[in-house]
């Protein structure tokens, strides 16, 4: 296991190095919540997607949906985790407006799911991060201060959702590598289909865990948890200041107060939100409504036989049956949509080219046009099309960025497009004579330079004709009659 | 007319069946008598108008093969009645309607029963005498000077008073056992996991059980019958086969071996209740049943444990009630100030205090100490239980450690409230059923309870050991209807 390249802080000489945990909230997708038969739909009309249960309402009690409980279990046995046959629910008190019963139901000592780990794949090699736990909870609702100037108003579409909040143990050292990390949690679950990883929806946020200590040192710093970020930039930016601030007091001869931190991303700061005197007394005990819940290792067993190719193994895959580079390999199955639409278009196509192409030609058109490969204007069955084109020598690689460019306005077969704008190259050998001859013809005194020793001007010839050709030209061919012409 | 009220519930059944008394009359007649008994405070909110339109509707179209056709009944106020308001007793709800049901009321309904009205009880059942409803006291029909027991006190007043030909309360530490055995009535608290408590206002979740609150032995085995089910809405509820309690109820109880445990022999405990119990055993023996000396060694520590328990959970189970969603809201500076206005006027004294203990037991540093604690010995007293009943079939002991106490007494003394529940509490901590029959009166002419603890799910042998000794006590107390003009 190689470590990756050192994120240091240096300050007078001295060298501080990072260490970060995080607690991922993971919205499990379900149709419905934790406890109760409400929908989860995202973006719905306030206070629309609220039963009894959700509202608190007196006489009210939770019931378990037990797709939840799958879904956790799959991100568990997807975390290399152990299973708990037997965790508890219990009440985690407190007081607030978008929390109707005033408590959240959660796990605390007995968590659904134990220790595990996640395999990183960073530019220095590969690297493991201990997971802590996994356990399941209630969301709460809404709060809204910008409305209504006098009043807050309530949400309570998302109270009673159900996230998994993943903690895992103190092994991430720098903003980067919680940046693989997160997408790493992301790819995992998104394969499993536990979590769609929204992070503008908010259904991945994180809590994070930033301490500091001078390099060497085998004791951890004091730690600060900013609370709530929700995408890997502000994770990002986020630890980047609160580490430097860190720094900034040790080295002034001060010391770390443990506190929870709120990050501005408007200021790029990080500031207290309370200190560990002023921490909630949150009381939690074993929710009586709930009894505890326990299952066998048959049903554990059952659902492991459901768990798709995880990113790893597919990776693994990749590199040994399609001879691809571990670093090709792990773009194409970071995401799930995209190995998949990889697999399509190898079906009937060479493998280095569609890789080439997915991950050259395809990724900046998603990008550019901001899209999911999902979204993809071009199928995975007309980009095969495309590639075999370019292998069999139909089109150059160039034309083929011209047939691409028309694909992605309207999904149509390339070998129409090909067809309809006489993009065929020309392979015939008389009638690249012909051009060629043409172009010599015309340019007689380059060709005495070139004769003369001037063999730079080879690819003047090759190019010319290629315009000449209007790019149909075979550009292979056009090398070979031009050697044998000017010899 | 007087006739219809003197019926218990099983007669007005048969009679209604026999086409004999119509649902109207019986409506009526309890109407009537409900109108006149305002002076107990019974009721929380009458449906009176309601009720005899259904009677009518029932009239109309009778279906003679539901088990309580067309039979008004009041219900304790604990208990959410759609589009009813539904109080708890507590300022806090005071306006608070609910649009649903409870499981337990729908099964009556379901069985044809009609709503007469939502019956007094103390806040949030907390207490034992029914003096801490924001609705004020309810006055036992035994006595004007007497509680009725509490927290289900409302219930037993009209019981006793004949306000309703049967009611339903609820049993966290004794709150049905206690006011049947202050009133000479009967109450069971079922086995928990036997009634759905889907729609009832929680007091302290892992204790409370709803049941039966009815004249004779018999009449509870058709009210537990109506009003157990399996709920897939409660996750505690459970699924067993639940018998036909009143097809099986039989006085055969030969060779039944009941246990009298030592521990219940408390200091300081009344002559008469020894007396009491003394005879009880006599009873059981005359029936063929055999008595056998057991020990429940942890029953002493069964009070701090209930006291630790139920307002541990209560006080997570009260946090819904803060002004922001439903019920009472006091208007503050910002949230918390409203929170506190809210609650602070919302919830009365004995909710408050117990809401202080509970969350001061679950507290960091001291949660240890006292919740976790409290549930370890919890468990001892169940294992006491299931030890017993590897000897025994049933055990006897009585209902309370006295006759009921008069209004006003034992207000300003918690401690003292709190040891009425001695002999109840246990049950509810190890979940089992118990019943509480009339046995007697002390010498100011009060009634005794006995009270008959049962295996889990084993009702039908503690209703049939009831109902044996029932038989025998034949107890009678005639209710003077002295607060009728």
């Amino acid at each position: 296991m190689s470590k990756t390249k050192d994120y240091l802080i240096e300050r007078n000489g001295k060298k501080y190095e990072v260490v970060i945990g995080l607690e991922v909230h993971a919205q499990v997708l379900s149709e419905s919540k934790l406890f109760s038969t409400s929908p989860t739909k995202f973006g719905s009309e306030p206070n629309t997607q609220v039963s009894l249960v959700d509202a608190a309402l007196p006489g009210m009690l939770p019931v378990i949906n037990e797709f939840c409980i799958k879904q956790a279990i799959k991100t568990g046995i997807g975390l290399n985790a152990k299973i708990n046959n037997k965790s508890i629910f219990d009440r985690k008190n407190y007081f607030y407006a978008d929390l109707p019963q005033g408590y959240q139901i959660s796990q605390y000592k007995d968590p659904i799911v134990g220790e595990g780990s996640v395999v990183l794949d960073l530019s220095s090699g590969s690297k493991t991060v201990g997971i802590e736990r996994l356990h399941l909870e209630q969301d709460a609702g809404k709060s809204i201060h910008d409305i209504d100037p006098k009043n807050t108003l309530v949400d309570l579409n998302r109270s009673g959702v159900a996230l998994m909040e993943i903690v895992s143990k103190p092994d991430l050292r720098s903003p980067e590598e919680v940046n693989v990390y997160i997408k790493k949690l992301r790819s995992i679950m998104r394969y499993l289909g536990t979590c769609d990883g929204n992070m503008q929806e908010g259904s991945l946020r994180a809590d994070v865990n930033v301490s500091v200590r001078k390099q060497g040192d085998d004791k951890y710093g004091t730690r600060c948890e900013i609370k709530n970020v929700n995408s890997i930039k502000f994770m990002q930016m986020a630890i980047e200041h609160e580490a430097n601030r860190q720094v900034d007091i040790l080295e002034e001869g001060g010391k770390i107060d443990q506190e929870t931190r709120l990050f501005d991303t408007k200021k790029n700061e990080t500031r207290s939100m309370r200190s560990k005197e002023d921490a909630h007394d949150y009381r939690y005990f074993p929710d009586p409504d709930l009894l505890p819940l326990e299952f066998t290792n048959d049903y554990v067993e059952s659902i492991k036989k459901e768990i798709p190719e995880l990113p790893d193994q597919k990776k693994t895959r990749f590199i040994k049956k399609f001879k691809l580079s571990p670093y090709e390999a792990n773009i194409l199955v970071s995401d799930l949509d995209t190995a998949k639409y990889f697999e399509v278009v190898i079906e009937n196509s060479d493998v280095k080219l569609s890789s080439n192409w997915i991950t050259g030609e395809l990724f900046a058109l998603l990008n550019e046009k901001n899209l999911e490969i999902t979204e993809s204007p071009i199928s995975a069955k007309n980009l095969s099309k495309l590639i075999n084109l370019i292998k069999d020598g139909t089109i150059s690689g160039k034309i083929a960025k011209t047939v691409f460019e028309i694909m992605a306005e309207e999904d149509k077969n390339p070998i129409d497009i090909v067809k309809e704008k006489s993009l065929k190259q020309e392979s015939d050998p008389h009638e690249l004579e012909k051009l060629i001859d043409k172009v010599i013809n015309e340019n007689q005194d380059k060709v005495e330079e070139y004769k003369s020793g001037k063999e730079k001007l080879f690819g003047f010839f090759v190019g010319l004709t290629m315009k000449v050709s209007g790019g149909k030209a075979n550009p292979q061919l056009v090398n070979e009659i031009l050697k044998k012409k000017l010899k | 007319m007087s006739d219809i009220i003197n019926f218990n519930l099983s007669e007005l059944v048969l009679n209604i069946k026999n086409k004999k008394i119509s649902s109207t009359e019986i409506t009526k007649a309890y109407v009537e008598r409900s109108d006149k008994s305002k002076h107990l405070n019974s009721y929380n909110e009458e449906t009176f108008d309601e009720a005899l339109k259904k009677a009518n509707e029932f009239d109309s179209k009778p279906d003679f093969n539901k088990m309580l056709p067309g039979i008004p009944i009041a219900v304790k106020d604990l208990f959410c009645t759609k589009n009813i308001k539904t109080t708890a007793s507590s300022k806090i709800l005071d306006n608070f309607i609910p649009t649903y049901e409870s499981t337990v009321t729908q099964n009556l309904w379901n069985q044809g029963a009609i709503l007469l009205g939502k019956l007094n009880c103390d806040e949030f059942a907390m207490g034992s005498s029914n003096e801490t409803s924001y609705f004020g006291n309810v006055i036992s029909p035994i006595d004007k000077n007497l509680v009725p027991g509490g927290s289900s006190g409302g219930s037993a007043s009209a019981l006793a008073a004949k306000l309703t030909p049967a009611t339903i309360g609820t049993d966290t530490g004794g709150s049905i056992r206690q006011p049947a055995s202050f009133t000479g009535t009967v109450g069971l608290k079922p086995t928990y996991g036997s009634c759905s408590r889907y729609g009832i206002v929680a007091f302290a979740s892992s204790l409370d059980q709803a049941g039966p609150m009815t004249r004779n032995v018999k009449d509870s085995a058709l009210m537990l019958e109506i009003i157990s089910s399996f709920d897939d809405k409660d996750s505690t509820s459970i699924n067993f086969k639940r018998p036909n309690y009143t097809k099986d109820l039989s006085i055969n109880i030969k060779g039944k071996k009941i246990g009298i445990p030592k521990e219940y022999r408390v200091d300081g405990m009344s002559k008469e209740i020894e007396n009491l119990w003394e005879n009880g055993k006599n009873y059981l023996k005359d029936c063929g049943a055999e008595i056998i000396d057991i020990s429940l060694p942890h029953t002493k520590f069964a009070l701090p444990t209930y006291y630790i328990v139920a307002p541990a959970e209560a006080s997570s189970n009260l946090a819904r009630y803060d002004g922001v969603k439903y019920g009472f809201r006091n208007e503050g500076e910002n949230l918390i100030d409203m929170y506190e206005k809210t609650r602070s006027e919302g919830f009365g004294d004995e909710v408050k205090r117990r809401i202080m203990i509970g969350t001061y037991v679950l507290s960091s540093g001291y949660y240890d100490a006292y919740y976790l604690k409290a549930q370890k010995v919890r468990r001892l007293i169940k294992n006491d239980f299931d030890n017993a009943f590897q000897s025994v079939d049933a055990i006897l002991t009585p209902s309370t450690p006295s006759s009921a106490f008069k209004i006003g007494e034992k207000l300003n003394d918690p401690v003292s409230m709190y040891l009425n529940d001695i002999f109840t509490v246990p049950v509810n901590l190890a979940g089992l059923p118990g019943i509480s029959i009339p046995a007697g009166l002390d010498k100011k002419g009060y009634p005794l309870g006995l009270q008959i603890i049962g295996k889990a799910f084993d009702e039908q042998n503690i209703l049939n050991i009831a109902y044996s000794m029932e038989d025998k006590i034949n107890f009678k107390f005639d209710i003077k209807d002295w607060w009728i003009k």
